[in-house]
């Protein structure tokens, strides 16, 4: 029973996603590792970058990261390597690109049209609006007195 | 036998939904009492027959009948008793019986507290709410159907997915479906005030406690969906822009624009047709997030038991609802007229900010969601769209919000004046300045992140003091203390809400701003420091828990040598699903959590540890339970009640056609 629980155990595999083999001795690098790792999707999961990953995949994508930055490599010129090898997929943010200029715009495009629908909306609704018959001076100075100001 | 019965009580209330469709509908059309008044009863039984089938599901659970497929493929005999009762909809057959009898609740709970509506509005609602319960229904009965026996009887079952074997998760998917299906209400009270060519302040009345209810529902779901992500799985990440998180979180942000805009129509009568297309594009995201995550179209973490061909009668049931929807919204809208006049400054004018600022960022969530599908069909592209773009994309329009809301909320209806609202607001402002300089001197990090969170999350919270402190008028302040006691409940509930969020803004930015982490390998006995806590690996054991296996390990948590907890991570193996899980142990306090992480036993010895110190990581969740408590608040307002009643006598005065 004890080595089934040792066998089972076992097949547990990794759970930490970044292991402490994998980490860089330098802390300057190792950020900016974890930097690129958050911005490259695990092509085998679904929706998760590297570093949350346990897959294997993802562990031999964290690996070569670490790697080309110790080679001297900028994040970009890391980020461009994995995305030639695995196509724009991989990228967690996506490109501004051809179409998808259309992702990127549609929200402040909206918001400025809907902006411009409410302000006719409301103008319309304030034209509506009888104007209030301003108050004379003698009356705002009896209104302060009555509110106490 | 149970089982039939269940069955049964399923086909009946396929019938009986059809039945409460179709009569009402014709009795209202043509003015037929008697059809109208079948529109309540049947709403009643609809009800009774999907309970008493759940019910019998329920059973075969609990008693571990794997006679049934649906409990062979998802249950275990030595499962806990309560991961028994949570797998009745831990899967895609049972979870559609739990949305059903949703839907049918609410329906029947229109007729128990819908006794002030007129009877032809209410005949109406409970028919469009009972021709959702025939979509739904039918699409159990004819695809997806949880009472199918198996040929032969196995001994045990395949259990639960161990992922999902988890109290947070038990009791999110029953919150997040009262919130999806309350939507459901503001949907039908739409459609019938399309039919019946009418919306008032009485209407509005109406649908607000729905509406809010179902908003209520849903940000207690989505709070213990992301809860449990937290604590589940590892990493202490809390939102992941998952497809199926922002399934619910679109329809979260629609309900929270309906909420207020249906105030405009009852206070004003103002912002009708808006209201009615909102209530229509709420539910309409429900169903949106009920196909994204039923037909696994999208790929995400969360979608089990998804199934394409049934992914199909969703988007039919999407498409018939909202299309018809929208279809008679293009044909009605226009006699929908608005009465109230205000100016561009007014509390009006604010709640349209609102409503545009929640409408395009859910717009913006919706988009990002569905692009890789769309790159994919259209352009041929394979691409992603991760956190990084929401992020992105989606927060400016709520530090938009954040900004604005304390004025906006103070500002007066019909006509304001800018200058009379700031003044009061600036000792909120200050302190919110004040708290911000103070993160920002405090931190070592150079991120703008934290402190501008914080002034955002201390003017909301300041700023919903200072509305509930002006409703108490003027006067000495211990006067005004005692009459805060007794300020209606809407006003209670608006502050606590709008506080709520600005406790969720500063509990984000400070967890995402100041977190740190440490990755190490640690020998057994050997203490190692994180952030000023001192953290000692004791021990690392293997025990047997009911139907899983653990490597757990025991961990102290000193402060200046002084012992603050002992945490447990554990390892679990689930053997029947043959699936690893990893429990974190967090040790949950006010300002940070300490949380831990146990890794793989390494080659030269020791194990891998990971420690996390998350600040405010509970300020995000103490958030959403404010957002909820204060969306209790208004629903327990007197006026609700008391107004109800005050419209029944005047509505009962106009004569039928």
């Amino acid at each position: 029973m004890k080595r089934l629980l040792l066998a089972l155990a076992l097949i547990a595999g990794p759970a930490l996603a970044v292991n402490p083999d994998e980490v860089l001795d330098d802390p300057v690098l190792e950020e900016r590792a974890r930097e690129i790792s958050a911005e490259l999707r695990c092509v085998v999961c679904q929706g998760e970058n590297i570093d949350e990953s346990n897959a294997d995949i993802a562990r031999d994508l964290r690996l070569l990261v670490r790697e080309r930055l110790l080679e001297g490599e900028s994040n970009d010129e890391v980020i461009d390597f994995v995305v030639e090898r695995y196509g724009e997929y991989v990228l967690m943010t996506p490109t501004t690109e051809g179409a998808n200029l259309l992702l990127w715009l549609a929200g402040p495009a909206l918001f400025l049209v809907a902006l411009l629908g409410a302000g006719a909306y409301l103008r319309g609704r304030s034209r509506e609006a009888e104007p209030a018959p301003a108050l004379s001076p003698e009356e705002e100075k009896r209104l302060k007195e009555l509110t106490g100001e | 036998m149970i089982t039939e019965l269940g069955h049964v009580a399923l086909i009946l209330a396929l019938a009986v939904a059809i039945v409460q469709t179709v009569v009402p509908l014709i009795g209202a059309h043509k003015g037929w009492s008697g059809w109208i008044a079948v529109a309540a009863p049947a709403a009643n039984l609809q009800f009774v027959f999907v309970a008493a089938s759940f019910a019998a599901l329920t059973w075969a659970f609990v008693t571990s009948d794997f006679s049934l497929h649906l409990v062979w493929a998802n249950s275990h005999s030595a499962k806990p008793m309560l991961y028994k009762i949570s797998g009745v909809w831990g899967n895609h057959e049972g979870s559609m019986l739990l949305w059903v009898l949703i839907v049918a609740l609410f329906g029947a709970m229109a007729v128990w507290f819908g006794r002030g509506l007129p009877p032809r509005l209410k005949a109406r609602v409970l028919a469009i709410q009972g021709s959702i319960g025939v979509a739904f229904l039918g699409f159990i009965v004819f695809t997806s159907n949880p009472f199918l026996r198996n040929d032969f009887v196995p001994f045990d079952g395949n259990d639960l997915n161990p992922l999902l074997q988890d109290p947070g998760l038990a009791f999110h998917p029953p919150f997040l479906y009262l919130g999806y299906v309350g939507l459901s209400m503001a949907f039908s009270f739409a459609v019938a005030a399309l039919i019946e060519g009418r919306v008032d302040a009485a209407w509005a009345r109406w649908v607000r406690p729905w509406t809010l209810a179902a908003w209520v529902f849903l940000t207690i779901g989505i709070a213990l969906g992301s809860w449990w992500a937290y604590y589940e799985l590892g990493w202490g990440g809390f939102w992941f822009w998952d497809p199926v998180e922002n399934a619910s979180f679109m329809p979260w942000l629609f309900a929270a624009a309906l909420l207020h805009s249906a105030i405009v129509v009852e206070k004003r009568e103002a912002l009708k047709s808006w209201t009615i297309l909102l209530a229509i594009l709420a539910f309409g995201f429900s169903l949106i997030g009920t196909f994204i995550v039923r037909s696994g179209i999208i790929t995400s973490v969360h979608s089990f038991a998804s199934d394409p061909t049934r992914g199909v009668y969703i988007l039919g049931i999407l498409a018939f609802f909202t299309g018809g929807a929208l279809i008679i919204y293009a044909f009605r809208a226009s006699a929908m007229e608005a009465r109230g006049v205000f100016s561009m400054v007014s509390r009006e004018s604010a709640l349209v900010i609102n409503n545009i600022l929640l409408a395009v960022s859910s717009f913006v969530v919706f988009i990002g969601t569905v692009w890789p599908l769309f790159a994919e069909m259209f352009f041929d592209r394979k691409l992603s769209v991760g956190a990084p773009f929401f992020e992105a994309a989606f927060t400016p329009f709520m530090v938009v919000l954040a900004i604005v809301l304390p004025l906006g909320a103070m500002l007066p209806w019909k006509r304001a004046r800018i200058g009379r609202v700031v003044r009061p607001l600036l000792p909120a402002l200050v302190l919110a300045v004040l708290v911000m300089l103070l993160a920002w001197t405090m931190q070592t990090e150079r991120t703008i992140l934290g402190p501008v969170g914080f002034l955002l999350g201390v003017w909301l919270v300041a700023g919903a003091a200072t509305d509930l402190m002006s409703r108490t008028g003027r006067g000495a302040l211990g006067n005004r203390l005692r009459r805060l006691t007794r300020l209606p409940g809407a006003d209670w509930g608006k502050a606590t809400a709008h506080a709520g969020l600005g406790v969720t803004f500063m509990g984000v930015a400070g967890l995402m701003a100041w977190d740190s982490e440490d990755i190490r390998v640690a020998q057994i006995g050997e203490s190692f420091e994180v952030a000023g806590f001192e953290i000692t690996l004791a021990d690392v054991r293997r025990e047997q828990g009911p139907n899983y296996l653990t490597t757990m390990a025991d961990m102290e948590v000193r402060r200046d040598g002084v012992l603050i907890t002992e945490l447990h991570p554990e390892k679990r193996v689930y053997p029947v699903q043959a699936m690893p899980t990893t429990e974190a142990a967090i040790h949950y306090s006010f300002w940070r959590d300490i949380y831990l992480v146990i890794g793989d036993p390494q080659e030269g010895g020791g194990w891998a540890v990971r420690t996390f110190i998350k600040p405010f990581a509970n300020w995000i969740w103490m958030g959403s339970f404010l957002m909820a408590l204060g969306g209790f608040f208004s629903l327990s307002d007197r006026r609700y009640r008391v107004a109800a009643g005050a419209t029944k006598a005047q509505i009962q005065g106009v004569p039928a056609e």
